[in-house]
């Protein structure tokens, strides 16, 4: 095995893999570090498994609504070891994709714990001896490490009782109540996934409320929804204390109004996440670590020679496509491409896969005001498109926030049926600066859930259709 | 129909020229390869020539038509058979033919409510066409309203199109009054308009000076050894090539650049550009009539005395003429300013962004040096290095200049 490449990448998640085929794309000579399995925490314990787990939950919840579609179906049940063992095959097989696209592109992939040695030198090591594996350099390495669940004091998380995001995906069998520490998109997924397949779910959130980095209008419809499915919400709250007994435990949670003690069986730790900076060397070698993330500037650079970082452990937002194309832009940096930007952070959308679905990009209305733009707000409620009614999803809103003077699209907010799909028409519009009226004089097809995104524009513009 | 002769882009930025002379005349006849016309730009007098054959119908925009924009027809050719009535026929069809440009509206007023436009068979008016420039949406509305012409904007968005961030803190575009007429000269006192080449050098020299944080380093190299060999080489050149002392210096600039490529890197707000080592070229500073133009020796460390000798020649006559190519004059990453042969002593000039240091070399002069704790007589050249500062050190700029007089004072290690 060569012990010199162009390009060491430190992670195989998708920050990680997409820089090392980007970096092949353009003639590198690549190496990817994986300690554990290719595609990182998106692929193997985020993202994809628990699309798989929303999908079983999604379906269930049909199958007690088949009435209002004339169909019928007696004795309707599940496997839960079965919804798992499909979602566990999911990550399986895209893990395994990944194997096959590096091979493809001819990246050498190197199985072990990677840190830097010297300038320019990575040591890997295997899992338990701690012994080197050997030593791998090249004049660039990106460290793509990602990050992993961060832990309150109050109570430890990992484990039969107190899950992080791990335990939860696999779970042995439904726990019958179910606390969730965190409302984020991680916490209000699990939230979503259990309460439809049947546990009492309560959920957790410091902040005044739910889902805190989206639009305040957007999470206050959210958390209406969610209670209406049965799911209890208590805000400005937090758990104090834990106590653990033989079968279940028991919480004691603060608001405002006192404490209260609920017992539950089983509790979801979604507190949000820390990077993965440690045993990587990378503060000897002059990188600096602030609140548990690598400082870097636009271009991914950490200020040290030759050495750069990508993703969550570069720090939020937390999200995969960010470290994706962050990935994307230093690998194209570091070969001298024209016409590289940097990652524009106000056009990265945000998706949460909850029933409803919620998605946005850009600044919420609050954040818009706060940046002193006057302000020309559109909105369009599911109940008037028709393939919403159709589908039989008629609750869900679009939001537009535009800037009064300029039209620009400083936000989008969305809640409803597949809306974590159509976010997308938005980044594109936005990315490329598209106006108020230039969205306006696009043409959406009928009938579509997109239609509902038109007519949010126009409403901006006070010519809305169909309201 | 009548084949139009259009304004060409004869760079990739050029977006208007000057139509600076007529060649032929209406009703001569033009064969493909007959210049038609020389078109000035900003830095060059390039001639266009005729591609068929026919003859010139009409000229539409008559010589020393300034800011004519590119890809406007200029005049048009008259195929066999054709006749002003399909002059006539064709015109209608062409774009207007620019007038000269009147200054832009005083001030964006706010547009009142316009009534509903009454049904008009009158085509609308068809925009300036000045090529396409890329903007998006928003960039475009910002600007309409900002008052800033789009034209004169840089993009930084992906393939270089205008993007919000470009028309952020820009300042409108602030229009000539109306009433902004010539200042009334004393009598006697002549006005000579600037030509493209003055107006483009002060604009570059006055942002050099005024954004560059230059730094000057002096050094002096002995001649007499270049001397000797440069009088052994050109005694048996029989012909072929007269080397001059600027051509070793060329070549001595070259080796330098090579050895410390610090100095071969261009200069951008964002970051450095490093230059391969294959790509050292070297500008030289030649005097034109009304300006100065910087023709390049690509590759001189690659190149023989010889060659670099014949090529500076051929470089500095056509540069002399205007008729350089944009791509002989345009880039490179050290400039060599020499007035030596005038008996100027040493002086300091002024970069040439994005390059990143100039050279100025002075007359070589016999004066007393002292040699081994004696006075001896040597001829010596006082070269000046003007270094932009954030991207030059002065040691590394100074590690450049001593090997720079390693190969003035050892001719034979640029033989190497």
């Amino acid at each position: 095995m060569a012990d010199r490449f162009d390009l060491i990448v430190v992670g195989g998640g998708p920050g990680g893999y997409v820089a090392a085929i980007r970096g092949a794309q353009l003639g590198m000579n690549v190496a990817v570090v994986e300690a554990e399995h290719l595609g990182g925490i998106c692929l193997n314990w985020g993202c994809i498994p628990t699309k798989a787990l929303l999908r079983a939950a999604e379906i269930h919840h049909l199958l007690h609504r088949l009435d209002e579609f004339g169909l019928a179906a007696d004795n309707i049940r599940f496997d839960l070891g079965k919804v798992v063992k499909r979602s566990r095959a999911v990550a399986k097989q895209l893990s395994d994709g990944v194997g096959y696209l590096l091979k493809k592109n001819k990246v050498t992939v190197i199985d072990g714990r990677g840190r830097i040695s010297a300038p320019g030198t990575i040591a890997v090591s295997t899992e338990n001896g701690g012994k080197p594996a050997g030593e791998f350099s090249a004049p660039h390495i990106i460290l793509a490490t990602g990050a992993r669940a961060r832990t309150l004091p109050a109570f430890e998380a990992g484990g039969d009782l107190v899950w992080t995001y791990r335990e939860a995906m696999v779970p042995d069998a439904m726990p019958k109540s179910l606390l969730i520490v965190g409302s984020g998109a991680i916490g209000i997924e699990f939230a979503s996934f259990y309460g439809q397949m049947g546990s009492q779910v309560t959920v957790v959130e410091m902040l005044d409320q739910i889902l805190p980095v989206e639009d305040a209008e957007i999470a206050a419809k959210a958390a209406k929804a969610f209670t209406s499915q049965g799911i209890k919400l208590l805000t400005g709250a937090e758990v104090s204390q834990v106590k653990k007994s033989k079968s279940g435990l028991t919480a004691t949670v603060v608001t405002k109004d006192g404490g209260q003690e609920m017992t539950v069986d089983r509790m979801i730790s979604a507190v949000g996440i820390t990077g993965n900076v440690e045993n990587l060397g990378a503060e000897d070698a002059g990188v600096t670590i602030a609140r548990g993330h690598i400082t870097i500037d636009e271009w991914g650079s950490t200020g040290a020679a030759g050495l750069y970082a990508i993703g969550d452990v570069a720090g939020p937002p937390w999200l995969a496509h960010k470290a994706s194309h962050e990935g994307v832009v230093v690998v194209e940096r570091i070969h001298g491409l024209d016409d590289t930007h940097p990652l524009d952070t106000s056009a990265i959308p945000g998706c949460t896969y909850s029933s409803p679905q919620i998605a946005s990009v850009g600044m919420t209305e609050a954040a818009a005001k706060a940046a002193g733009h006057e302000l020309d707000i559109g909105r369009f409620p599911y109940v008037g498109n028709g393939k919403a009614i159709a589908l039989g999803e008629p609750d869900g809103l679009i939001k537009t926030i535009f800037d009064k003077t300029t039209g620009e699209l400083l936000g989008a907010h969305m809640i409803g049926a597949e809306v974590t799909e159509l976010i997308q028409g938005y980044v594109v519009a936005k990315t490329h600066e598209t106006t108020r009226e230039a969205l306006a004089n696009t043409i959406f097809a009928h009938p579509t859930l997109s239609e509902a995104m038109h007519e949010s524009v126009l409403d901006a513009l006070g010519q809305a259709l169909h309201i | 129909m009548p084949i139009s002769v259009t304004m060409p882009a004869l760079s990739p930025t050029m977006t208007e020229g000057k139509v600076a002379l007529w060649h032929k005349a209406v009703g001569d006849s033009v064969s493909p390869g007959d210049v038609l016309a020389e078109i000035e730009t900003d830095k060059a007098i390039m001639e266009i020539e005729a591609v068929d054959e026919g003859t010139l119908g009409k000229i539409l925009v008559p010589e020393g038509t300034e800011e004519v924009p590119v890809n406007s027809v200029i005049a048009m050719i008259l195929e066999e058979g054709e006749d002003q009535s399909s002059l006539d026929s064709a015109l209608g069809q062409a774009p207007p033919a620019p007038a000269p440009k009147s200054p832009p509206p005083v001030a964006q007023t706010p547009i009142a409510p316009a009534p509903v436009a009454a049904p008009s068979s009158a085509p609308p008016s068809a925009p300036p066409s000045m090529g396409r420039i890329l903007a998006s949406p928003l960039a475009r509305r910002m600007a309409k309203d900002a008052g800033v012409d789009l034209s004169t904007v840089q993009g930084s968005g992906p393939g270089g199109r205008i993007i919000k961030r470009d028309i952020e803190g820009m300042r409108p575009a602030t229009a000539p009054g109306p009433a902004a007429a010539a200042p009334v000269l004393e009598p006697g006192v002549v006005e000579i308009p600037h030509s493209g080449v003055r107006k483009i050098v002060a604009k570059r020299l006055t942002e050099s000076w005024q954004t560059i944080p230059h730094i000057f380093l002096n050094i002096e190299c002995e001649l007499d050894s270049l001397l000797e060999t440069r009088a052994r080489l050109n005694e048996r050149a029989d012909g072929a090539y007269k080397i001059s002392v600027n051509d070793f210096i060329i070549r001595a600039a070259a080796f330098a650049l090579a050895k410390v490529p610090a100095i071969n890197v261009r200069w951008t707000e964002t970051a450095m550009h490093q230059l391969s080592s294959i790509d050292i070229d070297i500008a030289v500073a030649v005097a034109m009539e009304g300006g100065l133009i910087t023709p390049i020796i690509r590759e001189a460390d690659q190149k023989g005395l010889a060659e670099i000798s014949v090529e500076m020649k051929d470089l500095a006559a056509r540069g002399r003429e205007g008729k350089l190519m944009p791509e002989e004059y345009q880039g490179g990453s050290f400039t060599i300013s020499n007035l030596g042969m005038f008996g100027i002593k040493g002086f300091g000039a002024i970069i040439n962004p994005p390059q990143v240091a100039i050279m100025a070399v002075g007359a070589g002069q016999k004066q007393p040096v002292v040699r081994d704790g004696a006075v001896a007589i040597a001829t010596v050249m006082a070269c000046t290095l003007s270094c932009d500062h954030r991207a030059v050190d002065g040691a590394v700029g100074a590690t450049f200049l001593k090997a720079f007089k390693g190969f003035i004072e050892e001719p034979l290690t640029m033989m190497l």
